[in-house]
């Protein structure tokens, strides 16, 4: 299949900050692509560098085979803008038509309104539409150049149940259309309805990049902490860590973990198990990461 | 190509006329000027009137390039907009030439009421050809003022560019003798004059609408001053574009 995004070993630093560290992805014609992580993950810094807006320190990005830098190429894609950037003083039309003067090849500025629920406003300024028409509103630029790949930066934050359902069906329909999607979110739910593939980052490092079942098995972990003197061999251990004199463990079946470690005879005190946000998982992952290469 | 200046240019006078207070705040203080002091006390010597009149036209042109369009960029770069018009396909000439080419015809519209007034209330008098010229020397005088206007809005925050443009633009206009004629401003005044862009922009203008035989000097240093801010204007752009897009 063929690659139409691609990092290799990139390397993203705002001064002292690493946004990026050793990044290598490739995005195939035709999937659609979750793109998961806390805030400050570095989801934000991979799509300025696919998009053209951000060079990489070090490292290569290519865009359709070249330099996302080249306007020629920027062609075959599509972009979300911020939905908070939306000029206030210009009507929904008009906004789609700029847009589409970019490209040889656009959409029609009626059938894309009404794809997103637009439909009817097009006459309408920015500054009059409610928060969930602005949010899908910003959203179809994306797809305003008939694009081969979009890049989706939380698109529907801010929406309700139906409008995010509605967004929902229009991204699969792309996708069945043959489009490529590249979506970021907060959300593990959107990633669930909408990917096959999840690639989770986290300080700038690619952590997990699989199928979403995959993932959600990662997800699915709890964190068993304890105050002990020894830690005993356990099975099932995602991640361990030991702070004065505490171990704090993530895995995936806690029960299994509890009575093993009972039956190994060593004394604990504490016990304490909660479960790990999808964050903390993917922090843990990280560490361990980390522990293993020390 | 073209077309896609057009469509910038297009979408950017969209914005200026559907909030019109910058369109009315450039045409506004020269329209009282004129009201004020051009009617009561140059409005009936002719030849007064007439450089009075191109006076507060270029007064309202220079806030319009300087203010306008530094405030204008500045705001732009805070705004996500321009990012997610940098993944377009399309390299950043088209906006910058929409940029350029709104505040033209925002410029052209403020200058209105004050010919208007200078028509009807004074006796200024012009030919069609030497207002075609005038126009003309007006398109050309205020590049300087579009490119410090570059420079601060590349340079400064919006808040800190709306203030600075403002206090660049009325010492000038003074020293520039736009309010008053050069010759009754105080004898230090007229030292510096001439090597105020504002003083070469008014004498090309004058020299276009009222044939009056220009200074040396200030032309010259006219022409230092567009030389010296474009390269600024180049320098603020690269940097500006070093921060957010590199």
């Amino acid at each position: 299949m063929t690659v139409l995004a691609r990092a290799i070993d990139v390397t993203r630093r705002y001064g002292e900050v690493r946004a990026l560290d050793g990044v290598s992805l490739d995005i195939r014609a035709g999937e659609l692509v979750g793109l998961l992580g806390p805030n400050g993950a570095g989801k934000s810094t991979l799509i300025n560098l696919f998009t053209g807006l951000r060079r990489p320190t070090s490292g290569t990005v290519e865009l359709l085979g070249g330099a996302p830098g080249d306007p020629v190429l920027r062609r075959g894609i599509g972009v979300t803008p911020q939905e908070t950037g939306l000029p206030e003083s210009q009507r929904v039309g008009e906004i789609v038509s700029f847009v589409a003067a970019h490209f040889p090849d656009h959409a029609d500025t009626a059938e894309l309104l009404a794809r997103f629920g637009l439909d009817g406003l097009a006459g309408r300024q920015v500054g009059g539409l409610s928060g969930g028409q602005r949010r899908r509103l910003g959203v179809a630029p994306a797809f305003v150049g008939r694009p081969w790949k979009v890049f989706l930066d939380e698109p529907t934050t801010g929406l309700d149940v139906e409008g995010r359902r509605a967004l929902w069906d229009g991204i699969r329909a792309f996708h069945e259309e043959g489009g490529t999607v590249l979506l970021t979110s907060h959300y593990l739910e959107e990633v669930e309805a909408l990917a096959q593939r999840v690639v989770v980052v986290g300080h700038g490092r690619v952590l997990a990049d699989g199928t979403m079942r995959a993932v959600r098995g990662m997800v699915g972990t709890r964190r068993v902490s304890f105050a002990c003197d020894r830690l005993p061999e356990l099975p099932g251990v995602l991640a361990a860590e030991r702070v004065d004199g505490r171990a704090d463990l993530v895995v995936s079946d806690p029960d299994r973990l509890v009575v093993e470690l009972v039956r190994s005879g060593v004394a604990f005190s504490g016990l304490e198990i909660r479960p790990a946000t999808l964050e903390e998982a993917f922090l843990a992952l990280t560490a361990s990461k980390e522990t293993v290469d020390a | 190509m073209p077309s896609l200046v057009l469509a910038h240019t297009r979408f950017l006078l969209i914005e200026q006329i559907r909030t019109p207070i910058g369109l009315l705040a450039a045409a506004f203080f020269p329209a009282v000027a004129m009201v004020a002091f051009v009617v009561p006390y140059a409005g009936q010597d002719a030849a007064a009137a007439t450089t009075a009149t191109s006076s507060l036209m270029l007064f309202g042109a220079m806030s319009s390039a300087l203010i306008g369009l530094g405030t204008a960029v500045a705001q732009d770069r805070e705004q996500p907009w321009s990012p997610y018009l940098r993944t377009l396909p399309a390299g950043p000439l088209p906006r910058f030439a929409g940029r350029i080419l709104s505040t033209l015809a925002v410029m052209l519209l403020s200058v209105i009421p004050v010919l208007v007034m200078g028509a009807l209330f004074t006796e200024a008098a012009v030919t069609p050809g030497r207002l075609l010229l005038g126009v003309g020397a007006l398109v050309v005088a205020v590049v300087p003022f579009m490119l410090m206007g570059l420079v601060v809005g590349y340079v400064l925050a919006f808040k800190a560019a709306m203030a600075v443009a403002q206090l660049l633009f009325f010492p000038m206009a003074v020293l520039g003798g736009l309010l008053l004629p050069p010759q009754v401003l105080p004898g230090f005044v007229q030292v510096v004059s001439p090597y105020v862009p504002a003083r070469g922009a008014a004498e090309l203008i004058w020299w276009a609408v009222a044939g009056t035989l220009p200074e040396v000097v200030p032309l010259v240093m006219l022409a230092v001053w567009t030389v010296g801010m474009a390269v600024a204007a180049v320098w603020a752009y690269r940097r500006d574009e070093g921060r957010r897009f590199s």
